[in-house]
């Protein structure tokens, strides 16, 4: 137990209760609540009793205890819904908990969605002002800081144009500017990183990761496996609105992985393009529709679209994540090889040849971007999960630890070793490879016989 | 290192120190009103000099002019800007500040500030409009050559009743807003009818005497008697039972809303 001085937030037996339905229960508004008060007061009061039964309530966090000490960088998993966000809304001071209490020593900056009152008709240099002051910035601080805003933001040229001539790009660079520079002592992030382009999720990874040098608290909210594991040194899990695991990052993110199911009849959406990817097949070296494959494996990840609007010069990303992070990707960006537009309903897929994987589990995260790669439309980062299964045996494999593959670095492309006695081994995870040892092998026992 | 507590069914102890410290918001929501409001008009600013104008002109035209109603030897127009100015004030500070919490809805749910800052500086956005317009009442005396009496030093004791007034009906109305939103209907309706049953376009002196003590049940009464007090003088002379109804009534309303606002303002953000 650390010492009761080092906190920097301390949360006890806090719990959040939601009343669900309690709109819907008066649903006609004031009206209903005059008129029924002057037709009949006791059948009016007899009934909002009655209401108050039927409502139900629903515990968004429940007793939850958690101490963060000065200085730590603390990762929050769980799906939606777990309860991370109610929680940092608690913490930024948005709402109020329903029981336990919560102690917070120093300066709070919450990044719970940026560029929250950014005013469209202002330009950058107003909305830099405005957005500090609602920060909780004072003017003064705010001059002495707008340079460098500016400087991090890049849209020096751009900066007394009104922002709703922005592209969402610059609109959430200039918006993580502007909270980047609030210098607290307590950061709240939550999936900031999944707007904005690659170098700058980079570049506010790098300032976070300043924050954290500097000694700062911060508490990190993201689906980004990969961020979380880079960034933190603690890890809490949360289900249902408790805390369900509590320990080193590491740890705690490896067992999240391997548990996180993912449907794969979800479908992701942004409303802003009218575009939905409806469903994402993973398909194995037949063409069937399959959730694993062996080492070696082709894969084709066919993503199944609905876009109700054309999306222009559309680049799709798929990342294949392992338990270590990503390791493979077919890009768009990179190789150019995009469609036209997107229009209607339509599917897309990528084959991935000959995946050279070690048995484990796999997730596919997806990405599409448009306007040149600045505009991230959806960001998907668990589309859908596969594993690979095997018995490495098959590939030649016979090492006396050959159960550390579960969690070795995934990827094993073919390579040859050379020894002192000018013996050479040549392995490979190439499903050819395996039938190819697997005849032989027969055909030895055959030969033997 | 200041140690902050957050408790449930407790308001903070810091209340007041978080808003004394976010003291700089009120300026820069006002400021961010004001520059928005006339960008894409022809005529700028000009429109709240416009909309004044042209209500004076009418509220001359008709009860001055067609319902022929007296003005105790005073320019009607005159009479109608002292009326006007308060009226103005109140009506487009109740239907801005009412509105204020549900038009930042989506500020309320992100970020934390006292909430309190919003409703306030849309009065102060109303404020200056009043500001502006008083200018143009100085330009109307010269006109008329008319220079205000001595009592014109209370004037800023009315502007503060007018204040009070506004801030005390805004607050009530935006928390209440909040939840009930019948009230983006009726603020309309009020500053319709209130236009008429206060006396804007005419003075409280032509209600009869028995009437007198009901009438001034409606706060702006007061306030506006006092402003034709102060700048046009003893020719529209104070009612004084109604006056005090006024001031009573306005540190009520603002005390009451104040309170009010504070007791459901940590629920905004999970009822909006």
């Amino acid at each position: 137990m650390p010492q009761e001085s080092e906190f920097a937030i301390s949360i006890e037996n806090v719990g959040k209760k939601y009343t669900i339905g309690h709109q819907r229960a008066s649903g006609d508004g004031m009206r209903h609540v005059i008129e029924g008060a002057m037709r009949a007061p006791i059948a009016w009061l007899r009934r909002r009793q009655e209401q108050k039964i039927q409502q139900v309530d629903f515990w968004a966090l429940k007793d939850v205890s958690i101490q963060i000490n000065q200085g730590e960088v603390v990762g929050l998993l769980g799906r939606n819904g777990a309860g991370k966000s109610t929680l940092l809304k608690l913490l930024s001071r948005i709402t109020v908990p329903t029981e336990g209490r919560i102690r917070i020593r120093g300066r709070v900056a919450s990044l719970l969605e940026v560029g929250t009152g950014f005013h469209p008709e202002l330009t950058g240099r107003e909305n830099i002002f405005l957005n500090g002051a609602i920060l909780g910035m004072r003017r003064t601080e705010i001059i002495r800081k707008f340079d460098e805003i500016v400087a991090f933001s890049e849209i020096e040229e751009f900066i007394d144009t009104p922002v709703k001539r922005y592209s969402s790009g610059m609109y959430v660079r200039l918006a993580f500017a502007v909270a980047a520079h609030l210098d607290p002592e307590i950061l709240i992030v939550d999936e900031v990183l999944a707007v904005g382009d690659t170098s700058f999720q980079k570049k506010c990874l790098a300032k976070m990761v300043e924050f954290a040098r500097a000694g700062k608290t911060i508490l990190f909210v993201s689906h980004n496996l990969d961020a979380v594991r880079g960034l933190c040194q603690r890890g809490i899990w949360m289900k249902d609105g408790h805390v369900y695991k509590d320990g080193g990052a590491d740890d705690i993110i490896e067992e999240y992985f391997n548990t996180v199911t993912v449907k794969d009849s979800k479908s992701l959406s942004n409303p802003d393009y009218e575009f939905a990817i409806e469903r994402v097949v993973l398909r194995n070296g037949f063409g069937e529709e399959c959730n694993h494959i062996l080492p070696g494996e082709d894969l084709t990840v066919e993503i199944r679209y609905d876009a109700q609007k054309r999306i222009d010069q559309p680049y799709v990303t798929i990342g294949i994540v392992g338990v270590g992070g990503s390791c493979l990707t077919a890009n768009m960006l990179l190789d150019g090889r995009r469609p036209d537009e997107l229009l209607g309903k339509g599917k897309l897929s990528c084959r991935f040849k000959g995946l050279p994987l070690l048995p484990q589990r796999y997730i596919v995260k997806i990405s599409v971007r448009t306007n040149n790669g600045d505009e991230m439309i959806v960001n998907y980062q668990d589309a859908a999960s596969f594993s690979v299964v095997g018995d490495l045996s098959d590939y030649g494999f016979r090492g006396e630890f050959m159960s550390r593959a579960a969690t070795s670095t995934p990827v094993v492309i073919p390579y040859e070793w050379e020894l002192p006695d000018g013996q050479v081994a040549a392995i490979s995870l190439a499903e050819s490879n395996r039938l190819v040892r697997k005849l032989n092998g027969e055909s030895l026992v055959s030969s033997n016989l | 290192m200041a140690e902050l507590l957050i408790e449930a069914d407790r308001i903070e102890r810091q209340y007041w120190r978080d808003l004394w410290s976010y003291r700089e918001l009120f300026f820069f929501f006002a400021w961010r009103d004001l520059l928005v409001r006339y960008k894409q008009t022809v005529v700028g600013v000009s429109w709240s000099l416009i909309r004044p104008l042209l209500t004076v002109l009418v509220l001359t035209v008709v009860f001055g002019r067609l319902g022929k109603m007296p003005a105790g030897g005073l320019p009607y127009p005159l009479l109608v800007f002292c009326g006007m100015l308060p009226w103005q004030f109140f009506s487009s500070a109740i239907s801005e500040s009412g509105n204020s919490l549900v038009a930042h809805g989506n500020m309320i749910s992100k970020v934390y500030f006292p909430r309190l800052v919003i409703t306030v500086s849309s009065v102060m956005t109303s404020f200056v409009d009043f500001l502006i317009s008083a200018l143009f009442l100085l330009v109307l005396m010269a006109w008329y050559r008319f220079l205000p009496p001595v009592q014109v030093v209370f004037l800023p004791f009315f502007v503060l009743l007018a204040v009070g007034a506004s801030l005390g009906t805004g607050v009530w109305i935006a928390a209440l807003m909040v939840e009930y939103r019948d009230f983006r209907f009726i603020v309309p309706f009020v500053v319709q009818f209130g236009l008429y049953l206060s006396p804007v376009g005419f003075q409280s002196s032509l209600v009869p005497d028995r009437f007198r003590l009901l009438y001034s049940l409606n706060p702006i009464v007061g306030i506006i008697d006092g402003f034709r007090w102060c700048i046009l003088g003893a020719k529209s002379p104070l009612y004084l039972p109604g006056f005090a109804i006024s001031v009573v009534e306005v540190t009520l309303l603002v005390a009451s809303g104040i309170w009010y606002f504070r007791r459901t303002e940590r629920t905004f953000a999970d009822v909006i």
